[in-house]
């Protein structure tokens, strides 16, 4: 072809570009094409163990208050939000027939207190004649020894002092079952007592009241709360932790609560109480934590966040959580060698909140391994290390 | 010998070129709607490959999580893991939602997952994975979230921890993970007023609000709120397993649906894509036909406008061989530059698509045939034209 020497050069770049074009769609849009790769170093370092959980606050001690018995609300003094003294009056109840049964007790007893007056002297007359008695059957029997009465009299004279001993024996019973009598009346006395007494409701603690369920002319089944109060010194928080990470979980373990209300701020708090049981359904752990100083924010029944300190490594070996896959049951890493990804199954330890896995067993200190992939590597796969593989938040 | 065909080409390349990028730009439309059909399978495809599952557990008589809703109580698990074969079950909820962001809305589907559990995203592009009960997600790359940034579902804020790529729905909606109680609460809790009035509701109902029965209200109440359902529970089997065998256990026994991995395929690709894959395809069809009508409209005005030219070729006594082979020559050599200038164009163009775009090498291929094809068919018209072409025209006209 004889063509002009800068056409030919103009076609020959033209066709230098399109192969170069062509080779860059097959090396870098198809299957050929390398995954990008980022790649970390395995590192020693302290680890902190950690584990994470909501709750709620609950007052640890609150106090329902209400009748023993079905009764009607007569007044309620105070309200929700109030603070109220130990044994201050919160409520009462409506007594009904209480008072008059305190006062027919009390005259039962009054009237117990004089059967016993009646029947001590009933008994001292019993026992004068039951002296008398005696005295004259011992006469009695010495007038026989001298002839001068009969044997018929003298037994008469027996028979009448053993039957006035057995009057003064009855009269001392008589003031016995007096007595007794005079005691239940007393005890009435008080059992009304009380029973009048519970229906004033008093304050068990120095304590907020967190609610007022009834108002005065409800009437309330025995059991049935009308107040309720709560000790707010002790608030502390019930948090359900996940079963699963719920293992190293123990008493006395540093505690980071987050209040909802108050997101910003950490308080600090210890693991006060594990359940011995957990939730079943929801396959949680239920723990107790409280505040090392109560917050003024917190409010019952909020929700809180709580990082439980569980145990720290120092000097442990450990990679991103991202670069730990599990492939057929198999934890491990995928590792890079000449610019092949190679599938290297790892011991995994414990893993941290903020993303790293303590590595027991299969990796040296220095090895490097891929963290984040653009596609899911397969074994042998060519990849491509770059630094970062999306850009970070501005 | 003389190559006529690069001769002529030569002669008036400018036009030549610009004729072929302009073939390429249909050419690339073409291509691109090929690939938005294979992005549309390979979406299915990849809503199948998260999480690694082997059988999908879904509700009786339902078509599984993807195709309808499905609700199974979320210990079905624990039955499940009694079944011979079933290695490890991950419980998964998913939901369709719209989400605030940038001031505007991403619309997403939210996926509750278990961390450590199959359903979880296979790789992750940048961050970490879900280390906490509640409150963090894993974000798709194409919801335009960023790494540490908090977003706010329903009543709770989470925090993006980690980003993954190529995780979407089969409608292509950018997927969020989230743990499975948080994706619990949002899809089956109330909000706060339907909760309220709920409540208000119960409490009015004397059935169970019944003087001299306290707590009755109070546990009716808790009855409501609570909820443990999940959309499927993901199953990975134990090599030894058959899954035809352990699916049929589930069946049978545990009165469950269960799916194996071509089953899901056969309900996402054929069912639920199916009308809108046909309707791409009609495009395909259409767009490959507009194509050839046009190379065959270029080669022919190119030729008719050679008509002198031709008629001075056979005057001088070139064979018909040889005007049939420039014209062939040139057909072709559009194709080609039609082809590259299409393909690079759709690679180009396609990571604008707002969904998903596949060009699979096999396609280009195959692609590259049907266009050299369809020029070197197109081309026959105007050989014909131009072996009709008397030789006198040279002369007169």
């Amino acid at each position: 072809m004889n063509l002009r020497p800068g056409r030919k050069a103009a076609l020959g770049a033209v066709g230098i570009g399109v192969a170069l074009l062509l080779a860059w769609l097959v090396t870098s849009q198809g299957p050929l094409a390398s995954t990008k790769v980022t790649v970390a170093k395995v590192e020693r370092g302290t680890l902190t163990a950690s584990t994470f959980g909501i709750g709620t606050v609950e007052a640890r001690r609150a106090y329902a208050l209400g009748p023993t018995v079905a009764s009607r609300v007569l007044r309620v003094l105070v309200d929700q939000g109030d603070a109220v003294k130990a044994g201050q009056l919160l409520a009462e109840l409506d007594p009904v027939d209480l008072t008059d049964r305190v006062t027919s007790a009390q005259l039962a007893a009054e009237r117990a207190t004089s059967a016993i007056r009646a029947a001590q002297a009933q008994l001292d007359e019993a026992r004068s004649r039951s002296r008398t008695a005696r005295v004259s059957a011992e006469r009695s029997v010495e007038l026989r020894a001298k002839g001068f009465i009969s044997q018929e009299a003298v037994e008469a004279k027996a028979y009448e002092a053993t039957a006035s001993d057995a009057a003064a024996d009855a009269a001392a019973a008589q003031l016995a079952v007096a007595v007794r009598d005079r005691e239940r009346a007393l005890s009435d006395v008080s059992g009304a007592g009380k029973l009048r007494a519970q229906a004033r409701l008093v304050s068990p603690v120095d304590g907020i009241v967190t609610s007022r369920l009834v108002e005065s002319g409800t009437t309330v089944v025995a059991g049935q709360a009308v107040l309720q109060v709560i000790d707010p010194a002790s608030l502390w928080i019930r948090a359900r932790i996940d079963q699963g990470h719920a293992g190293g979980v123990r008493v006395g373990q540093p505690v980071e609560i987050a209040l909802r209300s108050d997101q910003k701020r950490t308080y600090r708090g210890q693991v006060q109480r594990v359940d011995w049981v957990s939730d079943a359904v929801t396959e949680e752990r239920i723990v107790n934590v409280g505040f090392a100083a109560r917050p003024e924010a917190a409010s019952v029944g909020e929700l809180v966040e709580v990082t439980i300190g569980i145990d720290q490594l120092v000097n442990a070996r450990s990679v991103p959580t991202a670069a730990v896959k599990r492939i057929n049951r198999q934890d491990g890493v995928w590792r890079v060698r000449q610019e092949r990804a190679m599938f290297q199954p790892v011991k995994v330890g414990i893993t941290t909140l903020d993303g790293r896995s303590q590595i027991l067993d299969g990796l040296e200190d220095g090895d490097e391994v891929a963290v984040h992939s653009d596609r899911a590597l397969q074994p042998d796969a060519t990849v491509k290390v770059v630094s970062a593989l999306v850009g970070s938040a501005p | 010998m003389i190559n006529l065909a690069a001769r002529d080409i030569l002669h008036g390349w400018g036009k030549f070129v610009f004729t072929g990028v302009g073939l390429g730009l249909l050419i690339g439309v073409t291509l691109s709607m090929a690939g938005i059909y294979r992005g549309l399978v390979d979406d299915g495809q990849a809503l199948l490959a998260i999480g690694g599952a082997d059988l999908w557990v879904v509700q009786r008589d339902t078509l599984g999580p993807y195709a309808e809703p499905s609700s199974v109580r979320d210990d079905a698990y624990r039955a499940l893991l009694a079944v011979p074969g079933v290695a490890e079950a991950g419980n998964v909820t998913y939901l369709t939602m719209q989400i605030q962001h940038d001031a505007g809305e991403v619309r997403v589907m939210l996926v509750g997952i278990e961390p450590g559990h199959p359903g979880e995203p296979g790789y992750l592009v940048a961050g970490r994975p879900i280390t906490r009960s509640h409150y963090e997600a894993i974000a798709d790359v194409r919801s335009g979230l960023r790494l540490g940034e908090r977003i706010r579902i329903r009543r709770h804020e989470y925090t993006v921890v980690g980003l993954t790529r190529r995780m979407v729905s089969s409608g292509g909606d950018p997927m969020i993970f989230v743990p499975l109680k948080d994706a619990q609460e949002v899809q089956f809790l109330k909000d706060n007023d339907a909760l309220v009035n709920e409540r208000a509701r119960t409490a009015a109902n004397p059935e169970f609000n019944r003087p001299g029965v306290p707590g009755l209200l109070e546990a009716v109440q808790a009855s409501q709120s609570n909820s443990h359902s999940v959309n499927v529970v993901l199953l990975r089997l134990a090599p030894s397993a058959d899954e035809m065998k352990v699916a049929d256990q589930i069946r049978r026994w545990k009165h469950l649906e269960a799916y194996t991995r071509s089953d899901m395929n056969e309900i996402l690709v054929a069912k639920l894509i199916d009308t809108s894959a046909r309707q791409i395809f009609m495009f395909l069809v259409i767009l490959s036909i507009v194509s050839a009508a046009i190379v065959a409209f270029i080669i022919y005005t190119m030729t008719l406008n050679k008509v002198r030219e031709i008629a001075v070729l056979k005057l001088i006594g070139a064979r018909n061989s040889t005007i049939a082979g420039m014209i062939l020559q040139q057909a072709l050599g559009l194709g080609a530059i039609g082809f590259i200038v299409g393909r690079t164009a759709a690679t180009m163009w396609a990571p604008i698509f707002p969904k998903y775009v596949l060009l699979l090498p096999g396609d280009a291929v195959r692609g590259a045939l049907l266009v050299l094809a369809i020029c070197a068919l197109a081309s026959v018209v105007a050989i014909r034209a131009a072996l009709r072409v008397d030789p006198a025209a040279a002369i007169g006209g």
